[in-house]
């Protein structure tokens, strides 16, 4: 069954506090070649069926109102798994 | 959690409060205390409710009635276990609307306080703007907390005076208040920062606030406890107001005073 990806990012003058530790945390294992890390969120929804347009207003909606805050948060992408698509 | 005009102290001592006698006119205010899977502090704060005097009323997240109510609180706790960002799918739950549409209703809007992750729910449900975002220090914090009231003109502040200070319990892992530049200008200049923390601020907070009220004065948000100060025995071990004795500390009892009275008034 197709699935639609969403991803979800920290607006970039919110400050990311775990972001911070996983960067904090990078040259305790050797690796120095990073300056920052940023978290964010990836959700798949898998559809019953074929992506409609419609699906797809459906899932951007989800994503602007419940998947993410927007006083906090940026929706980077929706879009269709392109594995997934045949 | 039926509703008992009188609440019987759980440790022997003078009270700060008096609990209501049958004729106080603040028994007949009822307070509404939201339970959601995963709140905890929901019978804390009806305890508050009860030793102000007024008469608390359990809530379930998933009725659409407010059972007549005056006020309603939305505690503190992990609704939902937190899951996606704190209050995110509370905000959804059936009573949840029926509360963000009486707490909008203009003069005659509903009363409603937010607690620690019932702030959050109140940001998510965009009764108050900004949001919460983890702790700078990524740790759970959990100290007595030192707050100065901003604004003693809301609903929930107006026993206290401008300026006083207060000493409550603060216990959270996302409480770092963020917003826009342009929000918090707002906020302060509209008078709509309720609490700000004093002594060091200590999650990171945009302009050490630590509560907010809308714009009608009748919907408050702040993360620290004050259910968790009202009753001697069971408080922290300072107060704003000078020594006290051990847990002896009550400051938070007003918040729930101040809108029994105000409610009556």
């Amino acid at each position: 069954m197709p699935r639609i990806v969403v991803d979800v990012m920290p607006k970039p003058e919110i400050l990311d506090p775990q972001g911070k530790a996983i960067a904090g945390a990078l040259p305790r294992i050797g690796l120095t070649g990073f300056t920052a890390v940023r978290q964010g969120k990836r959700f798949e929804l898998t559809v019953d069926g074929d992506v409609t347009d419609e699906v797809l207003e459906q899932a951007r909606h989800a994503a602007t109102t419940l998947l993410s805050n927007p006083v906090i948060e940026d929706v980077t992408r929706v879009e269709v798994l392109e594995e997934d698509a045949q | 959690m039926t509703s008992s005009p009188v609440e019987t102290p759980l440790i022997g001592g003078p009270q700060p409060l008096a609990p209501a006698d049958a004729a106080s006119p603040l028994d007949g205010v009822s307070v509404g205390v939201v339970t959601f899977p995963g709140t905890l502090d929901d019978r804390d704060a009806a305890r508050a409710v009860r030793l102000a005097g007024g008469s608390a009323v359990q809530l379930w997240h998933g009725d659409h009635d407010l059972q007549g109510v005056d006020a309603v609180i939305i505690p503190g706790g992990f609704s939902y276990g937190d899951y996606l960002r704190a209050g995110a799918i509370s905000r959804f739950a059936p009573l949840m609307e029926q509360i963000t549409a009486a707490a909008s209703g203009g003069a005659d809007a509903l009363p409603v306080l937010g607690i620690c992750n019932g702030f959050q729910v109140l940001t998510e449900a965009h009764l108050l703007p900004g949001s919460m975002i983890k702790n700078e220090s990524l740790h759970f914090l959990c100290r007595d907390q030192r707050l100065r009231v901003e604004n003693a003109g809301t609903f929930w502040t107006s026993e206290y005076a401008e300026g006083e200070e207060l000493v409550i319990p603060l216990k959270n892992q996302d409480g770092q208040f963020v917003a826009d530049n342009r929000t918090l200008d707002e906020l302060e200049g509209e008078g709509r920062v309720v609490f700000r923390y004093v002594g060091g601020n200590p999650n990171g907070s945009r302009r050490d606030i630590a509560g907010i009220s809308n714009a009608a004065g009748n919907v408050v948000g702040l993360m620290p406890h004050p259910e968790h100060a009202v009753e001697a025995g069971f408080g922290p071990d300072s107060s704003a107001r000078g020594a006290v004795d051990l847990r002896g500390g009550t400051d938070g009892l007003g918040i729930f005073t101040s809108v029994l009275k105000k409610l009556v008034g």
